[in-house]
C-alpha cells in the first residue's frame, strides 16, 4: 500500500492532479518558552536551528521558511528570512518569512512541505520565532490585536481575548454553561506542562481556582487564556532519500490551510470554526484517515473556547458539546483524544508565530516515542492545528510514523 | 488612526451606511466588494437604522493602546434589525443590566484618541434602547442559521 502513497498525496488543482513526493521530518529543535530577557530574536532562532540541524545531519537545508507575527511591530525588524539565514550560518539559501497571525507556524510548515513535496528543493528548514516580551502592556495587546480587522474590530477596541470572549459568552448562553465548566481544558494543559522542560508554566492548576482568576475580557480570564511568550522552534523537512538509514520515518501525511470570513461578525456562524473544519476534512482525506485514527491532537488552545470549538470542528464532538470533553478521561495523555500533550498554548506558552512549529516538534517527539513523561502510548498518527485571528486562518497537518 | 483612513470610512462610521445586494437582497455592513451570499457585485446603498439587539458581549479589562482610559469597557456583537452582525462598543450600560438580547440603538461617540496631540476618532457605539420602538420599527430579528457541515465543505 505504501508505494501508492505519493499518488494518494496528490490533490486536484485547476483540474490537474499534481503528484507530490513524500516528505519526512529529518530533525527538530526548540528553546524553552518563556520570558527570555537575556536572549534576542536572532539568538533564540539560532538555538532552535542549531538543534534541528544537528538532528538532521548530514542533510543541510536548501530553503528557510520563517514563521513570525510581530517582529516588524515589536522589534522593528523585518526581512527575517535573510536576517536569520545569515545569523544561523545559512547565508546564501532561499529564505522568506511567512505570516498568518497565530497560524504562522503551520503556514510556514506548509510552505516548506510544498517546497519539498513539489521537488523544488530536497530539504527545507521551518523556523518559528517570536520575541514578545521586550515590550509590555497595551502596546503588546494592540500589536497582537492587529491580527483582527483593523477597521471594523480593532478600531472599536477589540483584542484577540475580547473576540474570543464574544464567542465564549454566546456559547455559554446557548449551552447554559458557567465559566467553571471550561476549567478542564486548562487543568489538562497545566498537568501536561508540568513535565515539559520547555514549558513556560510547569505548575498544576487547581480546577477550584480556575474561575477566580483576574478577568482579561469577561468571561475570558487569566487561567483561560494562554500566556504570551518568547520562543523558537525549528524543523528540517526532506524528501525520502534525505533520511538517514537508521532514522525514524516520520512522514508529513497531510497539509491543509483554509480561510473563513475575516471579521468575527461576518462569520456564517460565530460558534463554528469553519476553516478549521474544512482544513481537518482536507487533511484527513489526504492522509486517508478519520478522526478515530488520530492518536493525539495539538490544537490551538489560546483560549479554552477555541479548544472546545476545535474539537467540534475536527469531529470529536457535536456542535455545542465540545466543552463536555474537558476532563482527563477524554483529553488527557491516556484519554480518548489527547490534546495539548506538552502543555499546549496554555501551559507551554504561546510564542505567537512560533507556536505552530512547537506543535510540530511536539507531535514529532510523540511519534518518535521521545516524549518522556508526556508520551502518548502507541502514538502512530498525530494532528496539529494552528488558528490565526480566532479562526480566520486554520492550518492542519497530520504526521504519521512509518517505522 | 490616519486622517485619510478615517475619512474614507466616514459614511459608514458616522451614518452606518450599508449596502443591499441587488441580486439577492442581502443587507451588508460594513461595505464590501462581493456579496457573501451570492457573490454579486452590484449594490444599492442603504442607511441602516442603527437598531438591534446584543448578540454577545464582553467587558474588556486589558485594553489595547488607544483605549486605556476607557477600561474596562463593553464590546459587543450587535445583531442589527436589517440582519448584519456588527462589532461595536456598548455605552451608558452597567454590568448588572447588560445582557444577550438587550435592545440597543446606535449613537455616535468618540472611539479612541491617539495620544495627547493625536486625532480623535468618532464612530458608532450602541446604548440601551430607551424609547419604545414605533410599530414600523418592530422588525423581527432573523434567527441564527446553522449551515450543515456537508454544505460548508461542498461550498
Ligand atoms: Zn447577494
Amino acid at each position: 500500500m505504501r508505494c501508492t502513497r505519493a499518488i494518494a498525496a496528490s490533490w486536484r488543482c485547476n483540474n490537474t492532479a499534481l503528484t507530490m513526493r513524500d516528505v519526512f521530518i529529518l530533525g527538530s529543535g526548540q528553546t524553552a518558552v518563556g520570558e527570555h530577557w537575556d536572549l534576542s530574536l536572532r539568538q533564540l532562532a539560532r538555538t532552535a536551528v542549531s538543534a534541528a540541524l544537528n538532528a538532521a545531519l548530514p542533510a543541510r537545508p536548501q530553503a528557510l521558511f520563517v514563521a513570525n507575527m510581530l517582529a516588524g511591530q515589536l522589534s522593528g525588524q523585518r526581512q527575517l528570512g535573510a536576517l536569520l539565514a545569515d545569523y544561523c550560518g545559512l547565508r546564501g539559501i532561499e529564505a522568506i518569512r511567512v505570516e498568518a497571525a497565530g497560524a504562522s507556524g503551520g503556514a510556514a510548515l506548509r510552505q516548506a512541505y510544498i517546497a519539498v513535496a513539489s521537488g523544488v528543493v530536497d530539504t527545507a528548514l521551518v523556523l518559528g520565532v517570536e520575541k514578545l516580551t521586550d515590550k509590555v502592556g497595551s502596546s503588546v495587546a494592540a500589536a497582537l490585536g492587529s491580527a483582527a480587522d483593523a477597521d471594523w474590530e480593532a478600531a472599536h477596541g477589540a483584542t484577540q481575548p475580547a473576540l474570543a470572549a464574544l464567542i465564549m459568552q454566546r456559547y455559554m448562553h446557548e449551552q447554559h454553561l458557567s465559566l467553571q465548566q471550561f476549567a478542564g481544558f486548562s487543568v489538562n494543559a497545566h498537568s501536561n506542562g508540568r513535565t515539559n522542560p520547555n514549558a513556560m508554566f510547569r505548575n498544576n492548576l487547581k480546577a477550584e481556582s480556575f474561575a477566580s482568576a483576574a478577568m482579561v475580557a469577561e468571561p475570558v480570564n487569566m487561567f483561560d487564556t494562554a500566556p504570551e511568550a518568547d520562543g523558537a522552534a525549528a524543523l528540517v523537512l526532506g524528501a525520502a532519500h534525505m533520511l538517514a538509514p537508521a532514522a525514524a520515518r516520520i512522514r508529513v501525511a497531510a497539509s491543509a490551510l483554509c480561510t473563513d470570513a475575516f471579521a468575527l461578525a461576518d462569520r456564517a456562524d460565530v460558534l463554528q470554526l469553519r476553516a478549521a473544519q474544512q482544513s481537518v476534512q482536507q487533511a484527513q482525506a489526504q492522509a486517508s484517515c478519520g478522526a478515530a485514527d488520530i492518536d493525539l491532537f495539538e490544537l490551538h488552545d489560546g483560549f479554552t473556547i477555541l479548544a472546545a470549538l476545535a474539537l467540534e470542528a475536527a469531529g470529536y464532538a457535536q456542535p455545542g458539546s465540545g466543552w463536555q470533553l474537558a476532563h482527563a478521561g477524554k483529553i488527557g495523555l491516556q484519554g480518548e483524544i489527547p490534546i495539548s500533550t506538552f502543555g499546549g498554548l496554555k501551559a507551554r506558552g504561546n510564542p505567537g508565530g512560533a507556536t505552530g512549529v512547537y506543535q510540530a516538534v511536539e507531535v514529532e517527539q510523540q511519534l518518535r516515542g521521545a516524549a518522556g513523561a508526556n508520551q502518548v502510548q502507541r502514538a502512530r498518527r498525530g494532528m496539529l492545528q494552528g488558528l490565526g485571528g480566532n479562526g480566520a486562518t486554520a492550518v492542519t497537518h497530520i504526521f504519521e510514523c512509518l517505522n | 488612526m490616519e486622517v485619510s483612513r478615517n475619512w474614507r470610512l466616514q459614511s459608514q462610521r458616522y451614518r452606518m451606511e450599508g449596502l443591499r445586494c441587488e441580486q439577492c437582497g442581502t443587507v451588508i455592513f460594513p461595505a464590501r466588494a462581493h456579496c457573501p451570499q451570492c457573490a454579486g457585485e452590484s449594490f444599492a446603498s442603504l442607511a441602516l437604522r442603527g437598531l438591534g439587539e446584543v448578540y454577545s458581549f464582553t467587558q474588556v479589562h486589558d485594553a489595547p493602546a488607544g483605549f486605556e482610559h476607557d477600561a474596562p469597557f463593553f464590546l459587543a456583537l450587535v445583531r442589527l434589525d436589517e440582519g448584519p452582525l456588527v462589532t461595536a462598543q456598548l455605552t451608558d450600560v452597567e454590568r448588572e443590566t447588560v445582557h444577550i438580547g438587550m435592545p440597543v440603538e446606535m449613537v455616535t461617540r468618540k472611539l479612541r484618541e491617539d495620544g495627547e496631540r493625536g486625532m480623535l476618532v468618532y464612530g458608532y457605539k450602541f446604548r440601551p434602547l430607551l424609547r419604545q420602538r414605533r410599530p414600523d420599527e418592530a422588525v423581527a430579528l432573523p434567527a441564527r442559521v446553522r449551515v450543515p457541515a456537508t454544505e460548508a465543505v461542498a461550498a
